[in-house]
């Protein structure tokens, strides 16, 4: 039970240092989202640069939903930069520091997961850990495919809060495995499932962007002219479908590979358990999204809905289910 | 809420069904429409996510009928209510069930048509190019290479061969018409789809059928017993309705030795908990004997049979003389370890019916790290064998073993029992460590002699799981086809050297206008690459500057 202590109180610091990282990519990040001086500079800029993506709007209503051109690239730079010659400061230094902060919490996993010569999710404060680096990395990446820093304020913040309750809530000491828990199938399963939740909450942080956008497309009220600069709803809406698709192919694999573990570990491969029930609840609520956006009478608005219900019920499989709940998947280390 | 809006969707289709003269096969062709759209099936996916949810909150009895009862017990008219509603066996419940039933009858409903609609598309030509490519999502134009007048005709019938090998290189389907070539790709999409969905209603009757023809059973083995796989072996079975337990296959099973560690290192929570369960097991079938190492996430599997190791404790061995001195009682008693307790102070009892005078009965708790806490009360502070004690105390008179009506072997009823009691009249305590021997107030003696550990195994057998497998990867492959091969339409036409490439999405598709703009620079390069080599024949380095292909021209994005 040779549990190397020190790497696991420098795997403590290292979280509190990319805390404070964080909470600093977080500030910038907001000054650019809700744009302060530059918004007002380029208010004049920003509104002209909003109306392309009005015109293409009504163009579309002309063509079915499904022949939209998406024309995505080209509106992202034009709506979303505050006047097209200003660089945007306030994220890139957001960015600059997420990277800085992900590099150190890469290392607060590593040192945990060396402390213990194990995979670093074997409880919840440990998932948690874990599943927010990878969240991060994951938003980085979709960041070099298409610019999405819009939602750094939003994934830092929600980065910061989720590790102020790994080091309280679900703080557990580095410790080894539980016989229930040693299995290769925690290898398997266990990182699948975190993927899938973080895809899931970039689409569904992308899901409220999208219905704020459509509401300030369509009334434009006061509290909303930051959302001047977003890429149109239509886009936002197709993106966080396409990040949800991948989730949700993730999550149907993590819903097999714990079928097939539980039949390994407690002789039959689905029983009901409360996990159980939530991970098929969580499932076909994304079924349910998919379909809605194929079903006619389904609005935009309506099905990002769907996918907020969706990100509560993960949460809550995550959370509530966890804690709270009678259950074999008693693995929280509360 | 989105229930609320898929319900208000329900009421608002109402008045079409208030027509008039319908009829009763009219009234059935309409619900069967009905249930096949993919807004009913929509509301039915919300509805059964919403009914899996009571089950995690109230106890069931598939999982615990124990809780069933307790909670019963203590809820009166309302618990005997939600009992009334199915609400303790909620997946196996009529309105689960209808749910789903409900939700597999619009599957089927909605796989035929697609299955047939889609064996018909891929047994078709790409359709023509509509008259305006202009208004494709896609769309590209450029001047191909341009040659004289007469030449025109034959260059552009090149030029159309060339698009459509370059087409059929990139996995479309082609057509050549007159003046344009026409391709589809991506029918693995819609066929992902079908896939996806059969798997689904492949996977839902496997669930059902496995549940009717496997059998599932509780055994409990102390280190040296030797499990025979008979019903009567079972200390409990649930065979599916089709089960035939007399063809339990043919296997024994020995606890050779089971060793399990704790953590005493580290901090807090953490401390105390499991790390290792070894069993180490003897099988026996067809006349070989295996050894091998039984461990909760490693089950062992002999003669189509699974033995999944589920749970373990400690047995004190104890043995029991009369007050004529005979040995009545001896072995180990199995006590089971309180669940919530990292210290598994354990509970059980032992029957002596066959004492001399009257029958015996004890009630005892087992520690195996006794420590005072500091209320002075004995508890155990740790759940390896640190210093077992075992605290007994003793009844004597009718056990009610005779009366016929089964009895737990891990309860004792007391009601017809005196408890025994020491010299000055109070209850009678037998604390005991490993060795020591305790008398009895009315003669005879209880020796505790030491420790076994025991194991807790599932045995069970599921016929169809190989088959759930092969349709949870279908349904995997399926939902990756169908979500991730782009279905596109695209056209090449060209008139007088002028080219137009347009494409059309199928479905979800990004990468449209991409596919468009990319077959429009690769035929613009190709084309003017010919045109350079012949043009290097007659007047060379003069079109040099061309070789970067013909001007392409991206469309005007104004539709209309
Ligand atoms: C057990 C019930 C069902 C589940 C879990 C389910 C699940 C799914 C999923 C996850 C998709 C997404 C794949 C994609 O977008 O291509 C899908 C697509 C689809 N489903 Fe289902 N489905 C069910 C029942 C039905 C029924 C009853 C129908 C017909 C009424 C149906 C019709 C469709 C159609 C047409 C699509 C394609 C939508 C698209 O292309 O986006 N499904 N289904």
């Amino acid at each position: 039970m040779d549990v190397n202590t020190d790497l696991a109180m420098w795997s403590n610091q290292l979280i509190i240092s990319a805390m404070i990282v964080y909470a600093v990519a977080m500030i910038f990040y907001a000054f650019d989202l809700f744009g302060g001086r530059e918004l007002k500079q380029s208010e004049a800029g920003a509104a002209s640069a909003a109306k392309p993506s009005n015109v293409r709007r009504t163009n579309r209503k002309t063509t079915t939903a499904l022949l939209d051109p998406p024309q995505t690239d080209a509106s992202v730079e034009t709506t979303t930069g505050s006047g097209r010659d200003k660089p945007r400061r306030g994220a890139r230094i957001g960015t600059s520091l997420l990277v800085l902060a992900v590099i150190l919490h890469a290392a607060a996993v590593l040192t945990r997961a060396l402390s213990v010569m194990r995979v670093p999710w074997g409880n919840m404060m440990e998932y948690v850990l874990t599943a927010t680096a990878i969240t991060v990395i994951v938003f980085l990446i979709v960041n070099v495919k298409k610019d999405i820093r819009y939602l750094g304020t939003i994934v830092a913040g929600g980065v910061l809060l989720c590790l102020g309750l790994a080091i309280t809530v679900f703080y557990t000491p580095a410790a080894k495995l539980i016989p229930a828990l040693d299995s290769y199938w925690i290898a398997i399963h266990v990182p699948i499932a975190i993927l899938s939740t973080s895809l899931l909450y970039i689409s569904a942080i992308l899901a409220v962007f999208q219905i704020l956008k459509s509401s300030q497309e369509n009334k434009d009220p006061k509290w909303l002219r930051f959302m001047r600069r977003m890429p149109a709803s239509i886009d936002l809406e197709r993106f966080s479908y396409t990040i949800a698709a991948v989730g949700f192919i993730t999550w149907t694999f993590t819903l097999i590979a714990g079928a097939i573990w539980a039949e390994v570990a407690w002789s039959r491969y689905w029983g009901w358990d409360s996990k159980e029930i939530w991970t098929f609840v969580v499932w076909v609520i994304y079924a349910a999204y998919l379909h809605a956006r194929a079903t006619r009478g389904w609005g935009p608005t309506k099905v990002a809905v769907l996918n907020l219900i969706g990100i509560a019920t993960v949460i809550f499989n995550f959370t509530v289910v966890n804690m709270y709940f009678n259950g074999l998947h008693s693995y929280s280390g509360l | 809420m989105a229930k609320k809006t898929a319900d208000k969707k329900a009421g608002s289709s109402k008045p079409a069904v208030s027509q008039p003269q319908l009829g009763f096969i009219g009234m059935c062709r309409w619900a069967w429409r009905q249930l096949t759209t993919m807004r009913v099936a929509l509301i039915l996916l919300l509805v059964l996510a919403m009914a899996a949810i009571p089950g995690s909150l109230l106890p069931q009895r598939i999982q615990d009928p124990g809780r069933v009862n307790t909670f019963l017990e203590s809820n009166g008219a309302w618990g005997q209510f939600l009992d009334t509603i199915q609400m303790f066996d909620v997946y196996s419940s009529i309105w689960f069930s209808a749910i789903y039933l409900l939700l597999m009858i619009s599957l089927i409903g909605c796989v035929i048509p697609r299955s047939a609609q889609h064996w018909k598309a891929m047994r078709s030509a790409p359709p023509k190019a509509p008259r305006r490519l202009g208004r494709m999502p896609g769309y590209e134009t450029f001047t191909s290479a341009t040659g004289s007048a007469e030449s025109r005709e034959t260059a552009d019938q090149d030029f159309l061969d060339a698009a459509q090998a370059r087409l059929k290189r990139l996995g479309y389907r082609t057509v050549r018409n007159t003046d344009h070539v026409a391709a589809e790709r991506g029918y693995l999409r819609e066929t992902g789809n079908l896939v996806f969905h059969i798997a689904l209603l492949v996977a839902t009757l496997t669930m059902a059928i496995g549940s009717l023809f496997g059998y599932e059973g509780q055994r409990i083995l102390v280190e040296g017993d030797t499990f025979t796989n008979s019903l009567v072996s079972y200390d409990s079975f649930e065979p599916g309705s089709y089960y035939d337990a007399d063809n339990l296959p043919d296997f024994r099973l020995r606890l050779d030795d089971f060793h399990a560690t704790f953590d005493d290192q580290a901090p807090g929570s953490q401390f105390g908990q499991p790390r290792t369960f070894d069993a180490k097991v003897t099988t026996t079938a067809d006349g070989k004997s295996e050894k091998h190492t039984l461990r909760v996430n490693e089950p062992v599997r002999v003669a189509g049979t699974g033995v999944y190791l589920t749970g373990n404790g400690y047995a004190p061995e104890v043995t029991v003389k009369d007050a004529k001195g005979q040995v009545v009682q001896s072995g180990p008693q199995v006590f089971i370890p309180d669940g919530g307790d990292p210290g598994y102070t354990s509970e059980g009892v032992m029957k002596v019916p066959d004492a001399a005078g009257t029958q015996m009965g004890f009630v005892g708790v087992f520690l195996p790290t006794a420590t005072q806490n500091e209320n002075g009360e004995l508890v155990s502070s740790f759940a390896g064998l640190r210093n077992p004690y075992l605290v007994m105390s003793g009844y004597t008179g009718d056990l009610g073993l005779d009366d016929g009506t089964p009895q737990s072997v891990y309860t004792i009823e007391a009601e017809n029992m005196t408890e025994m009691t020491d010299a000055s009249g109070n209850p009678l305590l037998i604390q005991l460590s490993p060795g020591e021997t305790q008398e009895l107030p009315d003669g005879g003696s209880v020796t505790f002699d030491g420790v076994k550990r025991y194991i807790a195994v599932d045995i069970s057998q599921d016929p169809t799981q190989g088959l759930m497998l092969a349709s949870a990867i279908a349904v995997l492959l399926g939902l990756g086809l169908s979500l991730f091969i782009p279905r596109r339409r695209m056209w090449v036409r060209i008139k007088d050297g002028q080219a137009e490439v347009a494409a059309l999405a199928r479905g979800e598709d990004s990468m449209v206008e991409r596919a468009a703009k990319d077959l429009a620079k690769d035929l613009a390069d190709e084309t003017a690459d010919d045109s350079a080599d012949e043009a290097e024949g007659r007047s060379s380095g003069q079109r040099k500057d061309g070789a970067a292909g013909p001007e392409v021209a991206r469309s005007g994005k104004t539709i209309d």
